[in-house]
């Protein structure tokens, strides 16, 4: 019998660690991600044209990287892995011959067609950043926290000279200090969070003295940088008229409303802002796996409820880079057990597991610490545009709602066309519930991404290894209206 | 201090490319995005309904805010498309598709 083949999805934290504990039990991986490198969003890795000698300066845990790197060459070179890079899945069917095909377009054109065979799938498909709308944020020079740093992790720029870094969350802290390292000078960090709030949970989060001492840390580096900390202040609209000038922020009261008096003016020509961070679900979503809320529902094993098909790291819930390894390790070793056959022996995974178990309530904690202000939607003006794509205004979504009775997303989708554009209600999902007043539900998508419509056509049409198409004519609004 | 200092970047060469005819330098491995900002662009499109100017927001190719014309092919992600010499970038207007 030939060995077990197992394709992962995503070459971030988790899905690297899957892949290491997978292949050293005698899984044939194919490690398919859309990056020219691994590492995911979390080690994104400079150009190698780029010639960065020191690309350790924009990370943190560099030695554990090296060891996930390092691990994923040893297994390249003795052929157990085959790394796919520039893959950019689109779909993972279950054809009724059993096992998965994962459909993946090919390249920076994204014209070009793969498939890989699989006899069971790991989905390591990450997150991505959460911005809710205010008045201002599609000017340019408003980015998002992530973005920001991805660029400079990933490209070494900068987008200005002046940063002001916002929202809430603990992405915040090494965004701030990362633009700072490199050369920005960030006029202030604007968090809404109540810092009591933190002291309230501060048994939940003393269970991670690790993850204390790390906020410790970049308090003395913000220090360093002469970056002041704004708690419990927010940015109440963003200036300019052809790019970002200046924002206004304000202090918040006890009951999270804005205190008018405290409004003042900080130029900058940057803003990096961020309201937390979402799992990609569209793959699992599609392929009928329940979720949690926004989170792909797994069992102890990392085990989705579809049979074959496992989840790690952000995509089961946001939580960081040590809890995507731990998943990710867990699921590998699933994966490897259950492909010889075989009941794994949780004790297998013992300190991975509970790992695993930490960080999960930690950040809970850390989640509830960083609730955004009660009364946010308050600030978005009607005529602050919600849907960047489709250029839905917040009046427009409120009418929707009163006059039209839309109690849900996709309702107001429907009557405003929110959501309907290029991002496909990625981008907007949370801005238009909020403003709706409505529940944050994922969105339904047949596919990951556009497919030009030369490969939805041919695709299915052999089955067997992985096989490329030639390229065509590009139709990359293929799925826009759908 | 700069990006390329901090991480002790040795780039090869740059090269040319071109944004709206103007000539502006890129270096290897770097995507469009990351060209035009170091050149001091921070927008080179504008929206179909009202015209207003956007350029990169979300860095990861999720939001489709920083589309761009790339030797002729609109609708390029400018955060994910990697430059080579000569490419000739152009400014967006609405869905590229008007020429």
């Amino acid at each position: 019998m030939s060995e077990p083949r197992l394709a992962v999805i995503g070459a971030g934290p988790a899905g690297l660690a899957a892949t290491l504990a997978a292949a050293a039990r005698g899984v044939h991986v194919t490690l398919v991600d859309s990056a020219a490198e691994a590492g995911g969003q979390f080690y994104r890795q400079p150009a190698p044209g780029l010639g960065a000698r020191r690309p350790q300066a924009l990370h943190h845990q560099w030695r554990t990287w090296e060891r996930l790197r390092d691990g994923l060459r040893t297994h390249v070179r003795a052929g157990a892995v085959r790394h796919l890079t520039d893959h950019h899945v689109w779909f993972v069917e279950r054809p009724d011959t059993g096992g998965f095909t994962v459909h993946a377009l090919v390249g920076p054109g994204q014209e070009e067609a793969a498939e890989v065979r699989a006899d069971a799938v790991l989905l390591a498909t990450g997150g991505y950043e959460k911005v809710l709308p205010f008045p201002g944020w599609t000017l340019p020079g408003v980015v998002t926290a992530g973005g920001a740093q991805a660029m400079l992790k990933g490209g070494l720029v900068l987008p200005g000279r002046t940063a002001v870094v916002a929202g809430t969350g603990p992405l915040l802290l090494p965004v701030a200090t990362g633009l700072a390292a490199a050369g920005a000078r960030v006029a202030a960090l604007v968090d809404s969070a109540d810092p009591a709030s933190f002291l309230r949970r501060s048994r939940a989060l003393a269970g991670r003295p690790d993850k204390v001492a790390e906020g410790a840390r970049y308090a003395g580096q913000l220090l360093r940088h002469r970056v002041r900390t704004l708690l419990r202040h927010t940015v109440v609209e963003a200036l300019g008229t052809e790019r970002l000038e200046a924002v206004t922020i304000a202090a918040l009261d006890r009951d999270g409303r804005v205190r008018p008096d405290t409004r003042r003016r900080l130029d900058c020509d940057t803003l990096a802002v961020s309201h937390g961070m979402l799992p990609h679900t569209d793959l699992a979503d599609a392929l009928g796996c329940r979720l949690d809320g926004t989170d792909v529902h797994v069992d102890a094993e990392q085990r989705t409820d579809v049979p074959g098909l496992w989840a790690a790291g952000e995509t089961t819930g946001i939580g960081g880079s040590a809890l995507s390894l731990a998943e990710g390790h867990i699921a590998g070793r699933s994966i490897a057990a259950r492909l010889a056959g075989r009941t794994p022996d949780p004790h297998e995974w013992t300190a991975a597991a509970r790992t695993r178990e930490k960080l999960r309530s930690f950040f809970a904690a850390v989640d509830s610490g960083y609730a955004l202000p009660a009364h946010r939607a308050e600030q978005v003006t009607d005529e602050t545009v919600v849907c960047r794509c489709e250029e839905v205004s917040a009046g427009a979504v409120r009418e929707a709602v009163r006059e039209l009775g839309a109690g849900d997303l996709r309702t107001v989708k429907l009557l405003t066309r929110a959501g309907m554009g290029w991002c496909q209600g990625r981008v907007c999902g949370p801005g238009v519930a909020e403003v709706a007043g409505c529940a944050e539900t994922p969105g339904r998508r047949p596919f990951a991404r556009p497919v030009p419509l030369g490969v939805l056509a041919r695709a299915g049409e052999t089955a067997g290894p992985a096989r490329a198409a030639a390229p065509e004519e590009p139709q990359d609004d293929a799925h826009r209206d759908q | 201090m700069n990006p390329l200092e901090l991480a002790r970047a040795e780039p090869g060469p740059a090269f040319t490319v071109t944004l709206d005819g103007r000539e502006i330098e890129a270096l290897p491995g770097q995507t469009v995005a990351a060209a035009l900002w170091t050149a001091g662009v921070t927008s080179w499109r504008s929206t179909r309904g009202e015209g207003r100017p956007r350029g990169i927001f979300c860095g990861i190719g999720v939001c489709f805010d920083c589309l761009v014309t790339v030797n002729d092919r609109p609708n390029q992600r400018a955060c994910l498309l990697p430059l080579r010499p000569g490419d000739a970038i152009r400014t967006q207007e609405g869905t590229g598709r008007h020429e």
